[in-house]
């Protein structure tokens, strides 16, 4: 990807290279777009998580900032009524099965979640869906870290961290639709699993479901 | 669920048959999850294993293929089965209540198996006779208009110790009378 191509993002001329994700172009040159499936080194994206919508001129429909590739004389727009509805509406699905504790989390203060709710000026509280956690027991069976499967948003950076970085293959996306959890061959906890213990799944999990354990004990 | 003597060995040469007929790909996975099914009756966790392996995969990506799709069961289908249909009518009539009612007579969960392997428990979506709702459908025989009560007759049925009732059945006011009528 040698070819720079210029685009505009909200109103921001920008030098980016040639097919570069729309997401990344705009997080490099400081303009937020929420996102939480969006990985950078991972080439398809999951586009899972349905937050990075803009508005491409040309485009009928907003369209996912993390599919989208730059290409010479784009116009983006990184909020419109539509795109802000999407959002919210993603954003609140995504909090009504995530136990939102945040006094008690590890990851308050540094969680994407909240980071998003904030940029955006969403509420981390649930107005119009039914909030739906499990109560799930917290695996605490590696030495250094822990898993609380109730704070999971799926975002699947776990999984593909530990597939493609760590190539351990020890968690993965088990079942279906609501019952969709991070978890184990046969469900068991971590350390009766091929878990190395490696921890670079903890270091990518943008909200507090994988924590350090000393993290928590702050 | 724990393996029966000898049962390891057939799934190891089963899956093992399996395997030789299709290209060790990962897309084909699911035909071969497929083709270990109708040997096995389900996809034991050995099985699973051993499929990982040679289609160099994570095995829990074997097993998350294999809980995605309902078609797949990770328990061993009992020498009974159950299936307590769950579609609208069923579900409207109370057909949640014959699911927990068998799941307390049996001890075990929706999908799983008694530890003896003679009963499984299933959920399905509609069997097409709406009108009988509440339905369970026993091994082939469809049973209409099911009741706690009538659940209790048909573990009866088959010789099952009826369970000490520490809970009694929280259902009485859905039974509006034609009890037991059998059509």
């Amino acid at each position: 990807m040698s070819r720079k191509v210029t685009i505009t993002i909200d109103d921001r001329q920008l030098t980016v290279p040639e097919g570069e994700k729309l997401l990344w172009a705009a997080l490099d040159n400081g303009l937020y777009i929420p996102h939480l499936c969006g990985f950078r080194e991972s080439e398809r994206p999951a586009a899972g998580c349905r937050l990075c919508f803009v508005e491409v001129e040309g485009h009928p429909n907003p369209v996912t900032a993390c599919t989208e590739p730059a290409v010479e004389g784009m116009v983006v727009m990184t909020r419109s009524p539509r795109v802000d509805r999407l959002v919210r509406t993603a954003f609140e699905l995504i909090i009504s099965n995530h136990r939102l504790d945040c006094a008690n989390c590890a990851k308050n203060g540094d969680c994407e979640l909240q980071r998003i709710a904030k940029a955006r000026k969403l509420k981390l509280k649930l107005t119009r869906l039914r909030q739906l956690v499990k109560e799930t027991p917290v695996d605490d069976s590696p030495q250094s870290f822990s898993y609380d499967a109730s704070r999971c948003v799926l975002c699947g950076r776990c999984v593909w961290v530990d597939h493609n970085k760590a190539k351990v293959g020890a968690i993965g996306f088990i079942r279906r639709g609501i019952s969709r959890k991070v978890s184990t061959f046969g469900e068991v906890c971590l350390t009766d699993s091929r878990c190395t213990q490696c921890g670079e799944c903890v270091k990518v999990c943008p909200v507090g479901a994988l924590t350090f354990k000393e993290a928590a004990d702050k | 669920m724990g393996l029966m003597e000898g049962e390891l060995e057939i799934i190891r040469a089963e899956v093992e048959a399996v395997l030789e007929k299709y290209d060790l790909d990962r897309e084909k996975l699911i035909p071969i999850l497929q083709g270990v099914q109708v040997k096995l009756g389900y996809l034991p966790k050995e099985a699973m294993r051993q499929i990982a392996e040679a289609l160099k995969v994570p095995e829990v990506d074997v097993y998350g293929v294999g809980t995605f799709y309902n078609q797949f069961r990770m328990n061993p289908p009992g020498k009974h089965q159950f299936k307590v249909c769950m579609g609208t009518a069923c579900h409207m009539t109370g057909g949640r209540i014959i699911m927990e009612s068998f799941e307390r007579r049996l001890s075990i969960s929706e999908g799983e198996t008694t530890p003896d392997r003679e009963f499984s428990l299933e959920r399905v979506a509609c069997v097409g006779c709406c009108a009988l709702a509440p339905v369970v459908v026993v091994d082939e025989t469809v049973e209409a208009k099911v009741r706690p009560t009538r659940v209790d007759g048909i573990l009866l049925g088959f010789g099952l110790e009826r369970a000490a009732p520490e809970k009694t059945a929280p259902d009485e006011g859905i039974d509006q009378g034609e009890e037991g009528r059998e059509q």
